[in-house]
């Protein structure tokens, strides 16, 4: 049952956890060897000399703070692999993830779609961008070390560099209901060949393109094409630049800026813009608006995109 | 006052009333009030109990085996909510009722009608909640932890918040009286640094309750407005958020671990010194410490959602926070064993249990240690590892405390001693199976084994056979502990002595045993050689 090390982070966690599994090893084995001298040594009857210590401060201060300059060294280390795990490398491939109850589905930027099952290709970093179109879950994939809640209503981020072709089990974390253990499937890393074969055997209308077609059915373009007549900004160059906010604040205009103006366009509104535009919460599922911010992101981009 | 002497006076001669209604439906009277929360704490321990044996029983196979899906959900979110809220509090406050005046020379508590009222509450709020079991749309099955939106999909939602507001109630009330009791009723002589550190940590564990509860009252009430009236707390298409939620929750649910372990630390530093013969090594260190771990509690609740997506410096302070708190726990683990150096050590049953709780709460307190790191919880929060890392501290620690205060004070309860040989065999067997039950939990969430799940890929089958296994033993091992108490209660011939343990120190040892309906009606004289702290100077 031992567990692959299949992504770039794998072994450093695995080395953290075991440095610390085997001082607490020690320490545990420590205390239990004390103790059980203790319990012969001093067990009623035997001749043991026996000191009637009550407390000593030299010795407590001992033991409150050799534990704590081990801990600082640890949280030191766990902090560094921390921010390394916390920040994806720029060119990382985005792959949008929509969870439901109880489904995984995957959307590939080249409109390559699947259900519960996750293509990726061998030492290309990955970004996954993920939503839920109910409750919390969580994406879980043991065998690369990670894990993310998948959130309604928001996009959370998740990256990681697979290093080992193979199939490797996904599994939803968070208690999401009924089905919540039949919520699996399984991630399969390629190499970078066969993913290209795969990508190509698979490709269908680019997920950009099929957000430009929503754009024009669903009447985006009548308020934000330049030629139109409604006072309403244009997207071009949207996806990265910092937005002016009627409130005086300015905001990122990353991935969850994007939905959360397809969705709650009143949360946020751009300044100098009457709040006019329709919510399209209810008639938009989470793929739809994936599609939607999939089209903006093409429509020029930042090219220094703040971290 | 004069007056009042002279009444408790003649009430001690009349004992316990006799009708059975009025004694114990009516009671102000602290003992029995003791002995009803210790008895309900039981019954919800086999029921919980029942709970987990579904639980194992579907798990010990991989596969759907034995019952539906909403059913297990049903189990794990019951049997949590009926061990954290009827077994393990509930048993807190018996022993702190039953006790609490006895250690500090007071008649009984300071507020009796409304301990009376504290108690009663609680049959009804759990008939509330466990009636949903048998209900059209059924149970609470979103997790003990009721996370939205997935607890705004259940029908019975309005029950079990109505529950929860019933049990907060008497978690407050019972508080408020432990408090009032503590601080005002101490026989004279008995300084707050004499006190046994059994009442310190209940002193400490009810400003934890009395700030913590209404924290929950006032989440699970956001969940039944959300649901019923239209707000839109937790629900981000109405500007809320759901990731609130687990932040109000958990505000509460981290002291609230805390609040289901300090008063066992407190029974932990009675028994051990007892059965050494020796003093508690470093009082003030031990006092301390709770204090500090009661602060740190406040601030470390984050550690719960490290994989939700929080800003980077807020998860590396709550990090930095709950190891810290790991140091003061150390402290007590490394003074309880240094009170065993140099003493004259006997192993009689509550000893036994206070030994495995130094060794087993400590392997608990170190998988949360490792839990606190950012980068493994990334890996392990929400697997079995999470559930191997509680189990250890609230059943090897803190049930096992209460097993342990259990066994010793039982004697002065009923008067007679119990049997030691089958108060042995309860242990031994408790001891194996539970680590037959948890130990292998770690290895199923190293390897990935997601938690709250009735059904399992087939590569972790071994291991939670091995634990099911642990489980139905670890179950059965408890009917010994029932016979156990029953045997003593009704048919031990043996009269066990006012001191009941030749090491046992406090005031109350000096009261007869059985413990008679009223004592301490005239406060004692307190001789510092009595007390087990009464010359503290470290
Ligand atoms: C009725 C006209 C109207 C329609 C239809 C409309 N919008 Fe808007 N949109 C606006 C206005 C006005 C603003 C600026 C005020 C604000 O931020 O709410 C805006 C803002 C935005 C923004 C934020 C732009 C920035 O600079 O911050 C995005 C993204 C956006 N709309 C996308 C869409 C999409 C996608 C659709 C179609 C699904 C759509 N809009 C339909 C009027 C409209
Ligand atoms: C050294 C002290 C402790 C540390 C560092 C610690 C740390 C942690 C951490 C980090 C988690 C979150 C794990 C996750 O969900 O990923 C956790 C969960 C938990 N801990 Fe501890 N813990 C400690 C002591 C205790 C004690 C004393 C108790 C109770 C008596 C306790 C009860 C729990 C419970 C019940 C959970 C799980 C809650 C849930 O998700 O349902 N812990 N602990
Ligand atoms: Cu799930
Ligand atoms: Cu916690």
């Amino acid at each position: 049952m031992t567990l692959p090390q299949a992504s770039s982070f794998a072994p450093n966690v695995d080395h953290l956890f075991d440095t610390l599994l085997a001082l607490c090893t020690l320490v545990v084995v420590g205390v239990f060897t004390v103790m059980i001298v203790f319990c012969v040594k001093y067990r009623r009857g035997t001749s043991a000399e026996r000191t009637p210590a009550r407390s000593h401060l030299g010795v407590e201060l001992t033991w409150t703070l050799v534990p704590f300059v081990l801990f600082m060294g640890i949280f030191g280390w766990s902090v560094h692999l921390w921010i390394r795990l916390r920040t994806p490398p720029k060119d990382a491939q985005p792959i949008y993830v929509v969870a439901k109850q109880w489904m995984w589905k995957v959307q590939h930027p080249g409109g390559q779609r699947e259900i519960d099952q996750l293509h990726v290709p061998v030492g290309q970093p990955i970004r996954l961008v993920m939503t839920s179109q109910d409750v919390i879950h969580s994406f879980y994939v043991p065998a690369f070390r990670v894990k993310q809640d998948v959130l309604p209503d928001r996009y959370t981020e998740l990256w990681f560099t697979a290093t080992q072709a193979g199939t490797y089990h996904l599994f939803c974390a968070e208690f999401c209901g009924t089905d919540h253990s039949r919520m699996r499937g399984e991630v399969v890393v390629m190499a970078p060949a066969d993913y290209a074969r795969w990508l190509q055997a698979h490709a269908g209308i680019g997920l950009a393109a099929q957000g430009a077609a929503l754009f024009r059915r669903l009447g985006c373009s009548g308020c934000h094409d330049p030629q139109s007549g409604v006072h309403a900004p244009s997207l071009e160059n949207l996806y990265g630049s910092t937005v002016p906010l009627s409130d005086g604040s300015q905001v990122l205009a990353d991935e969850r800026y994007l939905h959360d103006s397809i969705l709650l366009p009143k949360k946020q509104v751009a300044a100098g813009y009457a709040p006019i535009m329709p919510s399209f919460e209810g008639r938009l599922g989470e793929e739809d608006v994936l599609a939607l911010v999939a089209y903006l992101k093409t429509r020029g981009t930042q090219t220094e995109k703040p971290e | 006052m004069a007056h009042a002497a002279t009444h408790d006076h003649h009430d001690e001669h009349h004992g316990a009333p006799s009708n059975f209604f009025t004694r114990w439906f009516m009671s102000t009277n602290h003992k029995d009030i003791g002995t009803l929360y210790l008895i309900f704490s039981l019954t919800a321990f086999f029921v919980g109990g029942s709970f987990a044996m579904v639980i194992r029983a579907e798990l010990f196979k991989p596969g759907m085996q034995l019952v539906q899906p909403y059913f297990f959900n049903e189990m794990t979110t019951m049997h949590a909510l009926v061990m954290i809220f009827g077994a393990i509090m509930p048993a807190f406050v018996g022993l702190g009722n039953w006790m609490i005046p006895l250690m500090i020379g007071a008649p009984d508590m300071a507020l009796p009608r409304m301990n009376n009222l504290s108690f009663w509450i609680l049959p009804f709020a759990f008939a509330l909640m466990l009636s949903t079991l048998f209900m059209h749309g059924g149970g609470p099955a979103g997790g003990w932890t009721m996370y939205p939106p997935l607890s705004l999909q259940s029908d019975s939602l309005a029950y079990v918040v109505f529950a929860i507001h019933l049990m907060g109630i008497s978690s407050i009330m019972g508080a408020i009286n432990i408090i009032a009791t503590i601080l005002n009723m101490r026989a004279p002589g008995m300084d707050l640094l004499k006190m046994p550190v059994f009442v310190w940590s209940w002193l400490i564990t009810a400003f934890l309750l009395i700030a913590v509860m209404p924290v929950l009252a006032g989440a699970v009430t956001m969940l039944l407005t959300d649901k019923y009236f239209g707000t839109s707390f937790f629900n981000a298409a109405g500007g809320g958020d759901p990731v609130l939620y687990q932040h109000v929750f958990w505000f509460f649910g981290h002291p609230e671990v805390y609040i289901m372990i300090l008063p066992a630390f407190g029974i932990i530093s009675e028994v051990i010194p007892t059965f050494s013969r020796k003093p508690i090594f470093g009082y003030k260190a031990m006092v301390f410490a709770i204090a500090s771990i009661a602060f740190l509690s406040f601030i470390v609740w984050a550690h719960h959602m490290f994989a939700v997506g929080l800003p980077l410096g807020a998860e590396i302070f709550f990090m930095y926070a709950t190891m810290l708190i790991a140091v003061p726990t150390g402290v007590k683990v490394f003074n309880w064993v240094s009170t065993m150096w140099g003493g004259s050590l006997t192993f009689e049953t509550p000893m036994l249990f206070a030994i495995a709780f130094v060794i087993l709460f400590t392997i608990g307190g170190f998988s949360g240690l490792m839990l606190a790191l950012v980068p493994a919880d990334f890996q392990y929060h929400d697997t079995y590892f999470v559930v191997a890392h509680f189990h250890y501290v609230l059943v090897t620690g803190a049930a096992f405390a209460i097993m342990s205060g259990t066994y010793y004070w039982l004697p002065k309860w009923c008067g007679h001693m119990y049997s030691e040989f089958w108060g042995k065999m309860h242990f031994w067997n408790s001891v194996v199976w539970v680590n037959v039950l948890f130990f292998p939990q770690h290895f199923l969430g190293l390897a990935g084994m997601p938690r709250r799940i009735p059904d399992y890929n087939v590569a972790f089958a071994n291991f939670n056979m091995i634990s099911s296994i642990g489980g139905f033993l670890f179950g059965a091992s408890q009917l010994i502990f029932l016979g156990v108490i029953i045997h003593a209660v009704f048919f031990s011939k043996k009269k066990a002595p006012d001191r009941v343990w030749e090491g046992a120190r406090g005031l109350e040892w000096t009261v007869p045993s059985p413990a008679p309906h009223h004592t301490f009606a005239l406060p004692p004289v307190i001789h510092d050689d009595e007390l087990a702290h009464g010359h503290v100077e470290d």
